[in-house]
């Protein structure tokens, strides 16, 4: 078990990518909603100058807060703690250390330089930049070919500087043949404050990844996350998201299948209240022959929240043989509550097996009626049926130890309902 | 002696009435049949009884031991010990069989402990296999296996009144061999009182009539004993509905009426 004392010092080549990439994007242009990838957004509320970057850690300890997370996956492979953006725990097992399981600072970890941008590339939009900028800690778990790691790494961000800015970058690296589950929290405390996650997985022939995020920052962040990956030749990744906090949360998924007969399965629950914005941008790319990928995305949305989901299947010419596929459904629990689904496709080659599909409703009456004809009240009916639509995605969580967490977060939400 | 009388009772489809005024008494333990061709009104009946949307009662009442239950919603129908055995049983996805019959168990002060062993008690009465039970309520089930799961969820719960609707629709003659000698025992058991609405005499094998009515074109045209129903199986519908009725079934209206039919 290591804990730092010190931030790791940054290596030169980091510094010098730093600045490189500072130097070009100068003073930074957001982008504005008639970009269609931003379209149905708020990103016209923000301004970067509300926030400030975090220069030194102001606490190394654990933030309180955690320890359900980490009860909740007792038996774990290796545990990093990163708090505003620096690490403050971080520990990997002997048996997996043993077996050349890396799980920690980036910078110290095995082809460092290469690890950091080797799929996010230049970045994937300005808050990518930015995050290459700002980074304090970038984290790197890499797994050597042919190991299968049986336990879960367990990754906690956590943010609780009021006004902060923060821009945690992770990497994954699965080896050939190696498989491993990744579990990534974000959570906070109730500040307000600015996140822009990156993360990249790079999965090498025949790997196997789940990864497994769940958002529960507190309701006055804004976030705005970036997931990029990279699925080599019959490689696997499962990454399976659930959104459930902050003000202004996105999370855009480009998911790119490079290798001939690599799969990509995509799925997220979300589930807004309040004034809450969740927002979803999808990209499946098939670059290569025989490619699969499977993409579901459930929300609701309650009171003023809304939610966007715009999804793109690109499939290139190369790519025959492409089983593609779009799910998203949304229920709509008050009149005042909104949720955009936009599916979309683009398809090169004829020999392809696409679909997509897109819903927004209320609760299905048929399932209530159902339900309340055995004798249960409309009221815990609707609940059941709510609690029951996510079911289906929170089944298949990579790291399904903390799906009990996250029930209890929606059952706390249905519970907030019923008292309105 | 407990008793579901429904009189008088008139209900319409989207500004079409669909029944012209039923009347009807069932005891607790009696068993009725409602027979009747498509169209003729049978699926509307066991939907206005539950409280089903979309539905509209012009006159009548239907009393549960003399409380009226029509004002009701139709959890509190439930409540009131009235069960709906769907002929098209609805798949909720993500919701348990037991966190289904807890919650109906718990919602009127029983114990809902029970649940699990009394469900794996009742599956292996009626040939429910256990493997189904940990699935969504009616998920990836055949229409054999969600008729049998109504049932099962029938003896759990044990209703004062059950409403069968074409329970024996989609069923194999094992299936329905189990179902119908379930709800037959479940009379005597705990003094249930069934209605079971259906097109075909074949349910009625296991499940005996004390009474057969036949429902045609929104009314009860003639009641009888058990014999009425041999006699359909000889003469069909033919004599008690008009040709222009067979060859037009007023049930065209109901948006709810069996499709496939």
């Amino acid at each position: 078990m290591t804990s730092p004392d010190a931030p790791t010092a940054s290596p030169t080549w980091l510094d010098d990518r730093r600045q490189a990439v500072s130097r070009r994007i100068g003073d930074p242009v957001l982008p504005s909603t008639e970009e269609e990838v931003w379209r149905y957004s708020r990103i016209g509320e923000l301004d970067l100058a509300d926030w400030s970057t975090v220069a030194e850690p102001a606490e190394r300890g654990l933030p309180a807060g955690i320890e359900a997370i980490l009860a909740a996956v007792p038996e774990r492979a290796a545990t990093v703690v990163v708090r505003n953006g620096f690490i403050v725990h971080s520990e990997v097992e002997l048996t997996w250390s043993e077996r050349g399981l890396y799980v920690g600072a980036l910078v110290s970890g095995p082809e460092a330089e290469t690890a950091l941008g080797s799929v996010s590339g230049d970045g994937i939009d300005v808050f990518s930049q930015l995050n290459d900028v700002n980074s304090a800690d970038p984290i790197l778990i890499s797994v050597p070919r042919g190991l299968t790691v049986d336990a879960p790494v367990v990754l906690i961000d956590w943010i609780d500087i009021e006004g902060c800015a923060v821009y945690p970058r992770l990497v994954i690296r699965v080896g050939a043949n190696a498989d491993v589950k990744v579990l990534d929290w974000h959570g906070s405390a109730d500040v307000s404050a600015f996140v822009a996650p990156v993360v990249e997985l790079d999965l090498a022939h025949a790997a196997r990844l789940g990864y497994g995020s769940v958002q529960m920052r507190g309701p006055r962040i804004w976030q705005v996350a970036s997931q990029v990956s990279h699925v080599m030749a019959d490689a696997t990744l499962t990454s399976s998201h659930v959104a459930l906090g902050g003000d202004y949360a996105r999370a855009r998924t480009d998911c790119r299948l490079i290798g001939k007969g690599a799969t990509g399965n995509l799925q997220a629950i979300y589930f807004g209240e309040n004034e809450q914005t969740l927002d979803f941008r999808t990209f499946q790319k098939h670059d290569a022959p025989k490619t699969t990928s499977n993409l579901l995305f459930k929300g609701a949305v309650d009171d003023h929240s809304r939610s966007v989901y715009t999804g793109l299947i690109k499939v290139e010419k190369v790519a025959t043989g492409t089983n593609a596929f779009q799910t998203n459904r949304n229920l709509k629990l008050s009149e005042h509550a909104w949720a955009e689904s936009v599916p979309n496709l683009e398809i090169e080659t004829n020999d392809v097996k696409c679909s997509h599909a897109s819903t927004v409703g209320p609760v299905d009456l048929e399932q209530l009626f159902y339900l309340e004809s055995r004798g249960v009240p409309t009221d815990v009916a609707e609940r059941l049926v709510v609690a029951g639509f996510f079911q289906e995605v929170l089944e298949a969580f990579p790291v399904p130890g903390v799906v009990g967490l996250v029930n209890d977060a929606i059952e706390q939400r249905l519970d907030r309902r019923s008292e309105r | 002696m407990g008793e579901l009388r429904i009189q008088g009772l008139k209900a319409e489809v989207v500004g079409r009435e669909i029944l012209h005024g039923i009347d009807l008494v069932v005891g607790s333990g009696e068993v009725h049949a409602v027979m009747g061709p498509n169209g003729s009104g049978k699926s509307t009946l066991s939907h206005v009884l539950m409280g089903k949307p979309g539905y509209t009662v012009t006159a009548g009442s239907v009393t549960l031991d003399g409380v009226e239950i029509l004002g009701m919603p139709t959890w509190q129908r439930a409540q009131a010990g009235l069960f709906l055995a769907m002929q098209y049983p609805v798949e909720v996805p993500g919701v348990s069989l037991d966190d289904l019959l807890s919650e109906a168990l718990s919602a009127t002060g029983r114990d809902a402990s029970i649940v699990h062993a009394a469900v794996a008690a009742e599956a292996e009465r009626i040939g429910l296999a256990t493997r189904l039970l940990d699935r969504p309520v009616n998920v990836d089930l055949s229409g054999g296996e969600k008729k049998r799961n109504e049932t099962m969820q029938l003896a759990v719960l044990r209703p004062r009144f059950a409403i069968l609707d074409e329970l024996d629709s989609g069923l194999d003659v094992d299936a329905l061999r189990a179902c119908s000698r379930r709800v037959e025992e479940a009379t005597t058991e705990f003094n249930l009182g069934v209605l079971a609405i259906t097109h075909y005499t074949r349910l009625l094998e296991e499940l005996k009539p004390d009474v057969v009515h036949i429902l045609a074109n929104g009314r009860i045209v003639t009641s009888g004993g058990p014999e009425l129903a041999d006699e359909l199986e000889e003469t069909g519908y033919a004599q008690w509905v008009t040709d222009d009725e067979i060859a037009a079934p007023s049930g065209e209206a109901d948006p709810f009426a069996d499709p496939f039919a």
